[in-house]
């Protein structure tokens, strides 16, 4: 059991008041909150230790570089990655899935196939369509259900032996639906096909183990699971990341540098071209710690916990429909009320302290799907509170009464 | 007709009345429904002005030395507000609505929705206007 209470004591964010009424947070899928033990780690890195990591032999830069390198291992561990070498540390997810994509026609050739799912975010089709551009291939797209979960018999259809990439969101930010990536990570690789599952809604709210869902690549978000913006990670199985090529080259990323020829350093320095966000990648270490000490399983289970009072409680206000009410998903609604538009409604729910996303979700492709302008995105986490989705709900039925 | 400036001045005093916010806004959203909507034939794609969050369409007619706007949102507090800038800049002559400015929307309490970063396609909106009064400007002229 979390004690909630204390622990909303460590997010100084929460005391905050919006609009004259204290803030109630519920746009945890664009980013958490950050505790004050992430926060403390930032000043205290450029406080005590900041120097250029793994070039220096003066004190500061060795103290530096341990602190860089253990937050590595702590994220290795807390995703049960084998080897530290393969959490390579990006600036976010998007870099993450870039990083690969640009590199990706290594496994992708002419007239190949690489699938996508209808309930991806910009993020994770953009550089692919890039890739499919550059190489020649094409991309194929799994169909959604109207129930927002992913059409596995045409996902079964698609798969064929020019299948070379599968790339899947494990949960999808504009619906919350987590998708069985087990079934879909086993389906490609019988077909011979490469996968990456990008985990930015997943990352910092359920426990994930890389070894047993055995994905080729995985990617993280930091600013998602309580560490800062601007850090992220790209998980990929060693044989996998030693077969992609680097994404940017310059510092750090060489092994030998003439100017006839240049070899590329190992794992994961490959990947890690230039001074990274040290401070970001030390408070990530933070962030994992605090995680860890709360526990992944009960933060999920509390967050279910939250989804199912919320999606009882919104159902009472007539008229609302929600996208992708399922079973099996994230603690993020994505509804509607009537026809009204979500611009009008998150306008004044914010007005009222609240904070929920509206608008396409930077995934139009699903929004097309049910024809709807946008929706608008109550995403929770776990310090949030059953008080505070009461006062949503009140506030959805005031901006309710005063837009009809 | 009244001047640019007069209009403006009457619909700052007539927010002025209200005490809070939801009293403002749900006048606002009265006005939003009251608005004389575009007529079907212009909401086309090319009149059309795509912000993230909502859509607005804008269509502008020169008749004799004015210009008459017409326009509508899908997102109600979006068209609020544009029945406010249109009941100020309608019909007025082109030279006067490039001189205009939209400082009458900050003191009445609704600055937030003409933030660049609102994405609602009502900065856009203010430009598409100003640009519809220079063409016709230099038509006149």
């Amino acid at each position: 059991m979390l004690d909630i209470q204390k622990i909303r004591a460590d997010f100084p964010i929460l005391n905050r008041e919006v609009n004259g009424r204290p803030l109630v947070y519920f746009d945890n899928a664009a980013t958490s909150q950050k505790p004050q033990q992430v926060i403390d780690k930032i000043v205290e890195y450029y406080t005590l230790y900041n120097a250029n990591i793994h070039r220096g032999v003066h004190a500061l830069s060795q103290e530096a570089t341990d602190l860089y390198e253990e937050a590595r291992e702590k994220v290795r561990a807390f995703f049960n990655i084998p080897q530290a070498k393969q959490v390579i540390i990006t600036s976010g997810n998007t870099h993450s899935i870039n990083a690969v994509a640009s590199g990706a026609h290594v496994f992708v050739k002419k007239d190949d196939e690489i699938i996508v799912s209808a309930v991806e975010h910009h993020s994770n089709i953009v550089p692919w369509q890039m890739l499919c551009e550059r190489v020649g291939a094409t991309l194929k797209v799994i169909p959604v259900l109207d129930s927002g979960e992913l059409d596995m018999q045409a996902y079964e259809g698609l798969l064929n032996e020019k299948t070379a990439f599968v790339v899947v969101n494990h949960v999808s930010n504009a619906l919350g639906v987590t998708n069985p990536v087990e079934e879909i990570i086993k389906g490609a690789h019988e077909h011979g096909a490469m996968t990456l599952i990008d985990g930015a809604q997943s990352c910092g709210h359920m426990k994930l183990d890389m070894q047993a869902l055995d994905a080729d690549f995985y990617t993280m978000s930091g600013h998602k699971m309580c560490g800062p913006t601007g850090i992220g990670i790209l998980y990929g199985k060693e044989e996998a990341l030693n077969a992609l090529p680097p994404y940017q080259g310059g510092g750090e990323m060489i092994d030998q540098v003439t100017f006839e020829h240049t070899t590329y350093a190992g794992l994961p320095h490959k990947f890690e071209a230039g001074t990274p966000n040290i401070a970001g990648g030390i408070a990530l270490g933070a962030a994992v710690d605090y995680l860890n000490e709360l526990g992944m399983d009960n933060i999920a289970a509390y967050e279910h916990e939250l989804l199912i009072y919320a999606t009882e409680q919104l159902k009472a206000i007539e008229g609302l429909k929600i996208y992708g009410d399922v079973v099996n998903k994230a603690a993020v609604i994505s509804f509607n009320v009537t026809t009204l538009h979500p611009y009008d409604i998150g306008t004044i729910v914010d007005k009222l302290g609240i904070a929920v996303r509206t608008g396409h979700h930077c995934a139009q492709p699903v929004m097309e799907r049910y024809s709807i302008p946008g929706t608008v995105r109550a995403s929770f986490a776990f310090y949030n509170t059953k008080e505070e989705i009461d006062i949503m709900v009140q506030a959805l039925q005031r901006a309710v009464s005063m837009l009809s | 007709m009244a001047s640019i400036q007069d209009i403006q001045n009457e619909i700052v005093e007539e927010f002025a009345m209200f005490d809070d916010w939801m009293d403002r806004y749900e006048y606002m959203i009265d006005l939003g429904k009251s608005v004389p909507v575009i007529d079907e034939q212009y909401k086309t794609e090319d009149n059309i002005i795509k912000g993230c969050q909502s859509k607005v369409w804008v269509h502008a007619d020169l008749e004799e030395d004015k210009v008459k706007f017409s326009a509508d949102s899908d997102a109600i507090i979006t068209k609020g507000i544009i029945a406010i800038l249109i009941r100020a800049w309608s019909g007025q002559k082109p030279a006067d609505i490039i001189a205009a400015d939209t400082a009458f929307i900050d003191q009445i309490g609704l600055k937030e929705h003409l933030s660049p970063t609102r994405a609602n396609g009502l900065v856009s909106m203010i430009k598409q206007l100003k640009m519809y009064a220079v063409a016709y400007q230099s038509q006149l002229s």
